[in-house]
């Protein structure tokens, strides 16, 4: 009897907290924002459904990183808004989906986003899957290292076998890495975050940490004493944004979103309150690739 | 599916370095996992409690958070685990012998975490021996080294069998965490790799590392079973 009664509270407290689980949507704004659209694209269906799902980086410093305020903050996230109010749906109607490096396209082909916005660099085989928008930056990769090593001084340093470097799973930088070491075996390390392999770093596990240029300056941002960069950004990483391979139209919506953007200032104003808080250089804005 | 023979080298070398660790892992947690046994069965107390605790300990922490130590608590003290390039050995399975501790780090995991079951396999194996015999052998004289040698552990063996192989099948799909701190290149990893970076989609990837996992794991149990039919107790 007694294993009953407990298992009979359990079952209520589960019911209880998956009720309350469920229980944040409270009705919908009846506004329709004061854009029109074609009928039946993309766009409209996000204005009149006056919501929209963004997939963005938890964990990416000045790009998408969930702070103590919730919400998510950053250069990708700022670029996002600025597409949402294009579309006529107010910031607060956002919900910001995690979405690391390995499930982005899956989240885009399974419609559980309506776009992406996350470091994601725009190649080859993602176009497979899915469209980019964009792009609306020009990363490149480059290499982190402690403040006195000075025999680390670009990605040629690692082709003699001997020194060891650090990235994340499944991420573009892992990738052209390997072509520069000698030995994956012994000379590459892969953590699921990049903080991970900073603190490897700097306990003497790894002798270098490699990804793109401005997450490795938000590092040094934090802790100048350690750290820099060894050399320049030997690699271009556009970033883009990710949507429905077969959203042409949605794509050109957001291209169109990005140039105005560019050409009125909330594109560099978006990444002065950002990213370039780290020092890091914005450059010209890159030309969008409609294809 | 196309991706299973597009990337079967990364299949391939993914279930090699998977099966390394394994067949690392599971020596040292045979061995480890005697020697607890041994402890936990002695008759000096202090000795007992040594094996109870570490068998408590390792066995109701969850392998992640072993691992967690192994791989940034070892740094943290400042090891790297060199003990474990034992000379022969690293030549044979290199990633031992390199200057990155990760591999090493992970097996240490295993080995720790797997030992406590080996340990309290073994025992179940001696709990099924029947205590007269041990009272008759020390009843001749034989000390508890004797005892053990020559009465107890050859058959205490035939009863431990099952849950070992059970053990160790359950060690070679913990084995799947190793990926995720910091070894690069087996098959859990491999997955990951092949579903982020490369953009394949997970559901063929996915099969093909359960294939990888299922030739480990498929043979071990049928020659369990059979080694049940030819071996175990007859009751």
């Amino acid at each position: 009897m007694r294993i009953k009664r407990v298992a009979a509270v359990a079952a209520v407290a589960a019911l209880a907290l998956g009720l309350t689980a469920c229980g944040g949507d409270d009705g919908e704004d009846a506004g329709s924002g004061s854009k029109s659209f074609a009928a039946g694209s993309t766009m409209e269906k996000l204005n009149k459904a006056q919501k929209i799902k963004i997939g963005t980086k938890f964990d990416q410093p000045g790009f998408g990183q969930k702070g103590l305020s919730g919400k998510p903050e950053g250069f990708d996230v700022e670029i996002a808004k600025i597409i949402v109010k294009e579309l006529g749906i107010p910031e607060d109607k956002i919900e910001y989906v995690e979405t690391p490096s390995k499930v982005r396209e899956d989240v885009i082909v399974n419609g559980n986003v309506d776009l992406v916005a996350a470091t994601y660099t725009i190649n080859d085989k993602r176009k497979e899957r899915i469209a980019f928008a964009g792009p609306y930056y020009e990363a490149g990769q480059n290499i982190l290292v402690k403040k006195d090593d000075t025999t680390i001084t670009g990605p040629d340093s690692f082709k003699d076998g001997t020194k060891k470097v650090c990235s994340v799973t499944g991420s573009t930088p892992a990738e052209t890495i390997k072509q520069y070491v000698k030995d994956v075996g012994t000379q590459l390390v892969l953590f699921d975050t990049y903080d991970k392999c900073r603190d490897a770093l700097k306990g003497g596990q790894v002798n270098a940490v490699t990804t793109d240029n401005v997450i490795l300056l938000g590092y040094i941002a934090k802790d100048e004493a350690s750290f820099k960069l060894a050399g320049t950004n030997f690699t271009k990483e556009p970033y883009g944004i990710g949507v429905k391979k077969e959203d042409a139209d949605f794509r050109s919506f957001i291209n169109d979103t990005l140039d105005k953007a560019v050409a009125d200032g909330s594109w560099k104003k978006a990444w002065d309150d950002t990213a370039g808080k780290f020092g890091a250089e914005l450059g010209a804005a890159p030309t969008i690739n409609r294809y | 599916m196309n991706v299973l023979i597009d990337k079967f080298d990364v299949f391939a070398g993914g279930f090699w370095l998977t099966l390394q660790i394994c067949v690392l892992a599971a020596i040292g947690a045979l061995i480890l996992g005697a020697i607890v046994a041994v402890l936990r069965i002695s008759p000096v107390p202090p000795l007992r409690a040594v094996g109870t605790v570490y068998v408590n300990v390792f066995r109701n922490m969850p392998l992640t958070v072993v691992m967690f130590f192994a791989a940034f608590g070892l740094p943290a003290l400042g090891s790297n685990a060199d003990f474990l390039r034992i000379p022969v050995l690293d030549s044979l399975f290199n990633r031992l012998g390199t200057d990155l501790p990760y591999f090493r780090f992970a097996l240490i995991a295993l080995v720790l975490y797997t030992a406590a079951f080996v340990c309290e396999a073994l025992r179940s194996g001696v709990n099924a021996v029947p205590p007269g015999q041990a009272e008759a052998a020390r009843s001749l004289g034989l000390t508890f080294g004797q005892n053990l040698r020559h009465v107890v552990l050859p058959q205490s063996w035939k009863a431990s069998v099952v849950p070992l192989g059970s053990v160790i099948i359950a060690m070679i799909k913990n084995s799947a965490l190793v990926g995720f701190f910091g070894v690069v290149g087996d098959l859990s990893q491999t997955a990951d790799q092949l579903t982020s970076a490369e953009g394949y989609a997970f559901i063929p990837v996915a099969i093909g590392i359960s294939i990888g996992y299922l030739i480990m794991t498929v043979p071990l149990g049928a020659l369990l079973d059979r080694l049940e039919k030819r071996q175990a107790v007859a009751r």
